[in-house]
């Protein structure tokens, strides 16, 4: 039972993960129908921004700010300079740039900040709870709180404020959206800047757990797609039960199987949810008269 | 209050509109009928600034208005129900209109949205419902409630009427011939030209990219070339 109890507070933890990433997903598709595969690199950003501005003698949580930030601004240089110079493209073809955005920063990153893995100490100490004969890091705590806290504020964000609403409107029909007067370059930008900054968080969160290296991102991608697939993609409840769902699925393979089988997880949930489901959990049904 | 001269625009090498001439005083329903690939809509997109213009001028209230990207137009009062409606398929009936009124945060959006829903009372029932789900005419209707949230000054119509039933045809048009007693300037684009030019006060006749007769409504519907081509009687 404790032993259940462990697999379930691992997965918990890096379902959180999973579940930002997917909501940085949802935010770009919902305003563009693009899955941002450089989404990984965000969160990997977040991350090692913090750990090296935090080896410069920032505070943690100004460090932390400040990776958040730069990653945002990150987000909307790649906006600007990849995909809005590709406006007009095929959705597939700006996926493709937005691989290639990514395998650029990773380069970048491994050039700036070398090969190694890097850390940054946790937010609150690292002595567990117990809970019912299992342990959980006060960090882990951090990571599904930030996840939690994420998906409440877009979701106010998209059902309640009129900005949110702009965002659908524009991924919905962008012609129409600029006739009722939404400038849908600045939507587009606020989408990536709002993404990125979501990825950041998520590595901040999670980098004093799993340690960073410049090529986490692409993992955390996948499987963040994965989950936002599983939860059907575009809303914001399906990232957050997706990511969940993934992550304790994965703690329950590797602690019920083999750890050697984690990865295969995600990748047998995207199989599935393609076969048997490809709205996802929460996917929007499609009803359309013409 | 619009003022069209000299307008070219193009698809890639294709030059579609000629060199259009065209003009709406306020408090106009101006409609331009021609056939299918006239360039009616193309002339409309040139006006609301989603089709690029490559030649000639557009005014709004003696602004010139060519270059303003399109989602600043409609701030100076030009909106647009565009062709296919084009409404927001995803988000419900609601949205759809409070979207209409992207710009304005103020009380008026609320009592706009009422008088849209005493206009349109099937979209006061289907208001929670998503729009893609509404029949053709339900969404032509959203579609140009939609555009009266933006509060226009000058509201572009983009065939309202097409793939209608005939009663709704003809709801439509009692509605656009209403506007006037809320001192909205139209123009009308429309195929039907009988039922358009039936409403309008004034009336272009466009071919193939060129306008070729305007004129008061009324004599355009009586003129025997009108009558032959565009009227089949």
């Amino acid at each position: 039972m404790s032993e259940l109890l462990q697999f379930l507070f691992s997965g918990l933890t890096v379902g959180a993960v999973y579940a930002l990433v997917a909501l940085g997903f949802t935010i770009i598709y919902n305003a563009s129908d693009v899955v941002n595969f450089a989404q990984g690199e965000f969160v990997m950003l977040g991350g090692m921004l913090t750990v090296f501005a935090y080896a410069a003698g920032l505070p943690l949580i100004l460090a932390a700010i400040v990776a958040i930030i730069v990653t945002a601004a990150v987000g909307v240089a790649l906006n600007k300079l990849a995909i809005e110079p590709a406006r007009g493209a095929p959705v597939v073809s700006l996926i493709i740039i937005t691989i290639g955005a990514s395998i650029f920063l990773r380069g970048v990153a491994q050039v700036l900040f070398g090969k190694q893995i890097h850390r940054f100490p946790s937010f609150s100490g690292d002595t567990p709870f117990r809970i019912g004969g299992a342990t959980i890091l006060p960090q882990s705590l951090w990571v599904i709180a930030g996840g939690l806290a994420v998906f409440y504020a877009l979701y106010l964000f998209f059902t309640k404020t009129l900005t949110g609403k702009a965002v659908l409107a524009t991924s919905n029909n962008r012609l129409a959206a600029q006739l009722v007067g939404i400038n849908t370059n600045w939507v587009m930008t606020l989408s990536f800047a709002l993404s990125a900054g979501i990825g950041a968080l998520a590595g901040v969160l999670v980098t004093p757990i799993t340690n960073t290296s410049y090529d986490v991102g692409i993992a955390l991608a996948l499987k963040g797609f994965a989950a936002a697939m599983l939860g059907g993609m575009g809303n914001p409840k399906g990232a957050l039960v997706g990511g969940i769902l993934l992550g304790i699925i994965e703690a329950m393979t590797a602690g019920y199987l083999s750890s050697q089988y984690k990865d295969a997880a995600a990748f047998v949930v995207i199989l599935l949810v393609l076969f048997i489901m490809p709205q996802g959990l929460f996917g929007a049904k499609q009803t359309e008269r013409v | 209050m619009l003022e069209i001269s000299e307008l070219r625009s193009r698809y890639g090498r294709i030059e579609v509109l000629h060199g259009i001439d065209l003009n709406v005083q306020q408090g106009e329903i101006v409609t331009v009928v021609g056939a299918n690939g006239a360039g009616k809509t193309t002339l409309l997109r040139c006006i609301s600034g989603t089709q690029p213009v490559s030649g000639g001028e557009i005014k709004f209230r003696n602004d010139a208005i060519t270059t303003v990207p399109a989602f600043k137009r409609i701030g100076r009062g030009i909106t647009q129900s565009p062709e296919g409606r084009q409404i927001f398929t995803n988000l419900t009936v609601e949205e759809n209109l409070r979207l209409g009124a992207f710009l304005f945060k103020d009380d008026r959006v609320d009592k706009d949205m009422q008088d849209a829903f005493e206009m349109f009372p099937i979209l006061r029932e289907k208001r929670n419902l998503t729009a893609g789900g509404l029949s053709g005419g339900q969404q032509q209707m959203l579609a140009i409630a939609r555009a009266l949230m933006g509060r226009p000054n000058c509201l572009l119509l983009d065939e309202p009427s097409m793939g209608l039933a005939p009663i709704l045809v003809q709801q439509i048009f009692d509605v656009v011939q209403n506007l006037k007693s809320l001192d909205v300037t139209v123009l009308l684009v429309e195929q039907n030209a009988f039922g358009a030019l039936k409403i309008a006060d004034r009336g272009y006749v466009m071919e193939t990219g060129r306008i070729t007769m305007d004129g008061p409504a009324a004599d355009l519907i009586a003129d025997p070339r009108i009558r032959e081509a565009y009227l089949g009687i």
